[in-house]
């Protein structure tokens, strides 16, 4: 026990940052493809699936992360369900995601404004082709600041994961914690490593934003 | 040509009926348009014109009444959308180019994705209705580029790149200063030139005096006066007089 912070500690700790990196890009992928699905049955023509998304976005939003996380890990566990701490933690990471940039997703579609509908339609253009060749192109240069705000808290809330023994940044920080009780120094590492991924995303969501505010007037008026 | 007994009129509409919640909006609305005719709805905001074109193309259900477009029962549940809105062509007050795609796309889309038309076919024709409307040069721009009048001229070479058998046009003019109104209004009274089939909503009284086959004064939800251009000058009722002599007689 005890001894100093060396190469070795350094080594582990870079290895949980990757795990926390690939977290969230499994979180970013999984959330991403469930939410947008989520997104567009929000908007759909049938009553029944919009009310169905919106209990989900609803459930999810309404409970914390670290809930669904055991949720996911034990809960899963204790129906006879045997999970590794990544399916866990990444599955319940989607569901999470895509509660979330379900809901985002759906605000930029219908951000679109309404008179595009009615263009394309009075185009003889089907739902699917006004969504795919009108309202998604225009959707997507909307969605984009927020989402890549929103991968920031991704890549934080991937730290919870470290309760079902998933071995992330967090837990790594932990365990290397508990052989040399440095928590000041080694927490301090742990901060700056998550500031490290972090800031360059929150920099390039601020420039995006100042892109779009540029670009509103290629927005159709409303 | 419109006492032709063998041809129905291309849009007709009996006694139709819409409200917006409490408020009545149309009012057993009747009127037909013939083929090759221009049709002007006129009256004061409010009066439902706006609401009587929207019905045309379906963008609102009616409550009650018949309206025919094209030989599609527009007032039935069961109308086929797309089969109607390739016959009738809309234009709106705010173009609503598609800001994301350049003219020619604009142009190209819906002729592509709906009627299946070659890319290469597509092009020829976006320069063929680019042309119509006098805007060859802007085949590349995107819509931000264009001043209000071209992009309404781009709105209005966008639907007849569709070849529609009526083309409706929604106060096209209103966002624009005059001298853009004009060359829109060029444009308008050129298709009408060439037998296009129209309704339009417009407040420019004297070109709906110099191009209009017929006028229909609409006033609280009903057509409260309707007749040739000449209505205009010499009016019958006194919403009407009022109407036009409250300095709407521009020419």
């Amino acid at each position: 026990m005890g001894g100093h912070l060396n190469i070795n500690h350094l080594m582990f700790l870079g290895q949980g940052a990757l795990w926390t990196i690939g977290l969230s890009v499994i979180a970013l992928i999984g959330g991403g493809i469930v939410g947008f699905v989520i997104a567009l049955a929000r908007i759909s023509p049938l009553k029944s699936v919009r009310i169905a998304s919106g209990v989900y976005v609803q459930l999810i939003q309404g409970t914390p992360l670290l809930v669904i996380l055991f949720l996911g890990y034990f809960g899963l566990a204790a129906i006879g369900l045997k999970v590794s701490s990544l399916t866990a933690a990444g599955a319940s990471l989607t569901l999470y995601v895509a509660a979330y940039l379900g809901e985002i997703w759906r605000g930029c579609i219908q951000s679109v404004p309404k008179p595009q509908w009615e263009a394309a339609e009075g185009l003889a253009l089907s739902r699917t082709q006004r969504m795919i060749k009108v309202i998604l192109p225009q959707a997507v240069r909307i969605a984009t600041p927020p989402t890549v705000g929103f991968m920031v808290q991704i890549i934080k809330n991937t730290s919870l994961a470290s309760v079902v023994g998933f071995v992330e940044l967090m837990r790594s920080g932990q365990i290397v914690n508990n052989s040399l009780f440095e928590p000041f120094v080694i927490y301090a590492i742990i901060a700056a490593a998550y500031f490290a991924m972090c800031y360059p995303l929150s920099l390039f969501s601020q420039k995006l934003e100042r892109r779009m505010g540029r670009g509103r007037s290629n927005l159709a008026p409303a | 040509m419109q006492q032709n007994p063998s041809s129905a009129p291309i849009v007709s509409l009996r006694d139709v009926q819409k409200s917006f919640g409490p408020l009545l909006v149309l009012d057993g609305v009747s009127f037909a348009v013939e083929r090759g005719e221009v049709l002007a709805l006129i009256g004061r905001s409010g009066s439902g014109k706006s609401t009587a074109l929207r019905c045309i193309d379906r963008f609102e259900k009616v409550d009650g009444g018949e309206i025919v477009v094209c030989g599609h029962r527009v007032d039935r549940p069961d109308v086929d959308l797309r089969a109607l809105r390739q016959d009738v062509g809309i234009v709106f007050q705010s173009y609503n180019l598609f800001p994301h795609l350049t003219i020619e796309q604009n142009i190209t889309l819906a002729p592509c994705a709906v009627k299946g038309l070659a890319a290469s076919q597509a092009k020829d024709l976006a320069r063929k209705v680019l042309a119509q409307v006098g805007l060859e040069e802007k085949l590349h721009a995107y819509p931000e580029q264009l001043s209000g009048g071209q992009q309404q001229r781009a709105a209005i070479a966008r639907s007849l790149a569709m070849q529609p058998k009526v083309m409706l046009f929604d106060e096209v003019t209103s966002a624009l200063d005059p001298e853009l109104t004009a060359e829109v209004l060029k444009v308008i009274e050129q298709l009408a030139a060439d037998g296009m089939t129209m309704v339009m909503v417009t407040h420019e009284m004297g070109f709906a005096k110099g191009i209009a086959d017929r006028i229909v004064f609409m006033h609280r939800g009903k057509v409260h006066e309707t007749g040739p251009a000449s209505i205009l000058t010499s009016p019958t009722t006194p919403e009407l007089t009022q109407f036009v002599g409250t300095g709407n007689l521009k020419s």
